[in-house]
């Protein structure tokens, strides 16, 4: 374990703890955004910059804006004072986290397991990336494609439609 | 000798390296980068700012700063040192901390952009795989910083502002990626200094720069408007808009937090600039081929202080945009031509060498543009509008 390890893990643990435990939810939105980039941090420190990259551009630049616009455009970003921050259900909260936990982890357990002892880190470029996701997983892509495509016209013409009730 | 001129930064940064014990020279070389990198934009945002601030004049027929100084050359001394003796107020209900950080957040994200940007021949800080996402990623941070400096300031002003930069600097950001994603499918690579190798060929002594191809000079088109919306430059100047919102998400920053905005925003625009040159217009090679032994940073940054030229240019001519002509541009207009722009690139990619693909390009591009600019028309967008809240 390297000194950057302890701190980026520490980093985005902190980040996550004050994203649960803070009062304020737009401070909650940018707590979760420092853990995402200390996510992000994680997966450059293993030499995966196109995870990295996208992690920042999608999470803090789309993500994180989206959760603050949402909070923004609700309801007020105080919480009542003297409420706890925890809910009245926290355990089944805390049964549910933990079940989750311990399904990643055993997960996690059993791939690691069917690696040999000493395998010697793949090195992945960005290139590499590019050729599997146009041959081997071009239909998949295709799909993604054509979802996020469909998605994007579609906001235009609600917003379009929005506009023209308006008038 | 010439030789030595295009390597100067690089053998100076090497001869230091070499005084180091050699356990520390990695590290000294890159403090030293760093260390120039730092240096060297602020500088050129004090003669840009002073750039902009005679050109303006000159375009407004008045003389612009001429007291400090011969002809008002040290003005970016006086500004320097007027921010940094202001009192730094902050609103008694602001929230400290996000006040206090968002600044710092922006200037550093907006520096970061500049590790992977080739500015000159061998002169980049971090030769990585995937250069352009990174600096894209590091321009997707800056929307935050805007956002928290808007929300702690607990001032209506300023949170709208944040608001509108934020929705702008999100929408423009779909063209600006898309109207780059073109050089990635040209070059087949990620990295900035491939794209600029790609580019470094002449025929008939005349650059093979991407802007000079029917999809490049409408991406290049495409790019400029959406780097031009995503620094918040006039006529994209909506966040601040002076007149109506006073200055946006950074009404409450005083002393030299304001100075920092004032430096991210324009470096920023250097940062967007350098990659909009390194994409489209060849980077740091030579304009003509008997000018190759220029050296290859004067291209760079020449080219660099052209564009932003340019931008003072537009700031001087054309008023400012209103929101809904903001967002229907973006979505109506943009995005459907770097869209098609995808398909006519595809297109110049497999229609192999020869005069009949220049053709086929041109045509679909400038047919679309056409096609699009007269329906746009039509719809009935121009003339006299009433306001619902401000009759």
């Amino acid at each position: 374990m390297s000194i950057a390890f302890v701190l980026v893990s520490a980093l985005t643990i902190a980040g996550g703890l004050a994203a649960v435990l803070l009062k304020n939810l737009v401070h909650c939105a940018l707590a979760v955004s420092v853990a995402f980039a200390g996510l992000a941090f994680l997966f450059l420190q293993l030499d995966a910059q196109f995870a990295g990259f996208a992690q920042i551009l999608v999470y803090i630049g789309a993500v994180a804006i989206l959760v603050v616009f949402a909070i923004l455009l609700t309801r007020g970003a105080e919480s009542p004072k003297g409420e706890s921050v925890f809910s009245r259900a926290w355990q089944a909260g805390l049964a549910i986290a933990a079940a989750v936990f311990a399904v990643l982890g055993w997960a996690i357990l059993q791939g690691a397991a069917e690696l040999p002892a000493n395998a010697a880190t793949p090195q992945v470029t960005v290139n590499d990336i590019g050729h599997a996701l146009m041959s081997r997983y071009v239909l998949p892509l295709e799909i993604v494609a054509l979802l996020l495509t469909a998605a994007l016209i579609g906001a235009v013409i609600v917003a379009m439609h929005e506009k023209e009730r308006a008038k | 000798m010439l030789e030595k001129a295009d390597q100067l930064f690089v053998l100076l940064q090497h001869w230091v390296m070499g005084l180091v014990p050699a356990a520390w020279q990695t590290a000294t070389g890159i403090v030293l980068a760093v260390v120039a990198i730092i240096a060297v934009y602020p500088t050129l945002f004090a003669l840009a700012v002073l750039l902009e601030r005679k050109g303006l004049g000159r375009m407004q027929n008045r003389y612009g700063p001429n007291r400090v100084g011969p002809f008002g050359l040290f003005q970016p001394v006086a500004d320097g040192i007027k921010s940094l003796t202001k009192e730094d107020v902050v609103p008694f209900r602001a929230d400290t901390l996000v006040h206090f950080l968002a600044p710092l957040v922006l200037v550093v994200a907006v520096f970061m952009g500049f590790a992977v940007l080739p500015m000159g021949r061998n002169m980049v800080l971090v030769d990585m795989d995937a250069s352009l996402l990174f600096v894209f990623a590091m321009g997707a941070s800056t929307e935050l910083s805007v956002f928290m400096a808007g929300w702690s300031s607990r001032n209506k002003y300023s949170l709208l502002g944040a608001m509108r930069a934020v929705a702008q600097m999100i929408s423009y950001e779909v063209p600006l990626l898309l109207s780059s994603v073109v050089i990635v499918m040209m070059t087949g690579s990620l990295s900035l200094e491939k794209m600029v190798e790609a580019q470094n060929h002449y025929s008939y002594g005349l650059p093979h720069w991407y802007v000079f191809t029917p999809w490049g000079l409408a991406g290049f088109v495409m790019f400029v408007i959406a780097a031009m919306a995503e620094t918040n430059r006039s006529p994209f100047d909506l966040p601040e808009g002076e007149s109506e919102i006073i200055a946006g998400y950074f009404t409450e920053y005083s002393g030299f937090k304001f100075a920092l905005f004032f430096l991210g925003e324009y470096v920023g625009m250097f940062g967007i600039s350098g990659l909009g040159v390194t994409l489209f217009l060849g980077g740091w090679t030579a304009p003509f081929a008997f000018l190759t032994w220029v050296p290859s940073w004067i291209w760079f940054f020449g080219k660099v202080m052209l564009w932003i030229c340019f931008f003072i240019w537009v700031r001087g001519t054309l008023p400012r945009l209103r929101q809904d002509q903001l967002m229907n541009f973006a979505w109506k207009f943009m995005l459907p031509m770097t869209l098609l722009n995808l398909l006519v690139a595809a297109m110049w990619r497999f229609m192999g060498e020869g005069w009949l693909r220049w053709a086929v390009c041109t045509a679909v591009v400038v047919g679309a543009y056409v096609l699009m600019g007269r329906t746009g028309m039509r719809r009935g967008q121009i003339g006299p509008r009433s306001y619902r809240y401000a009759e």
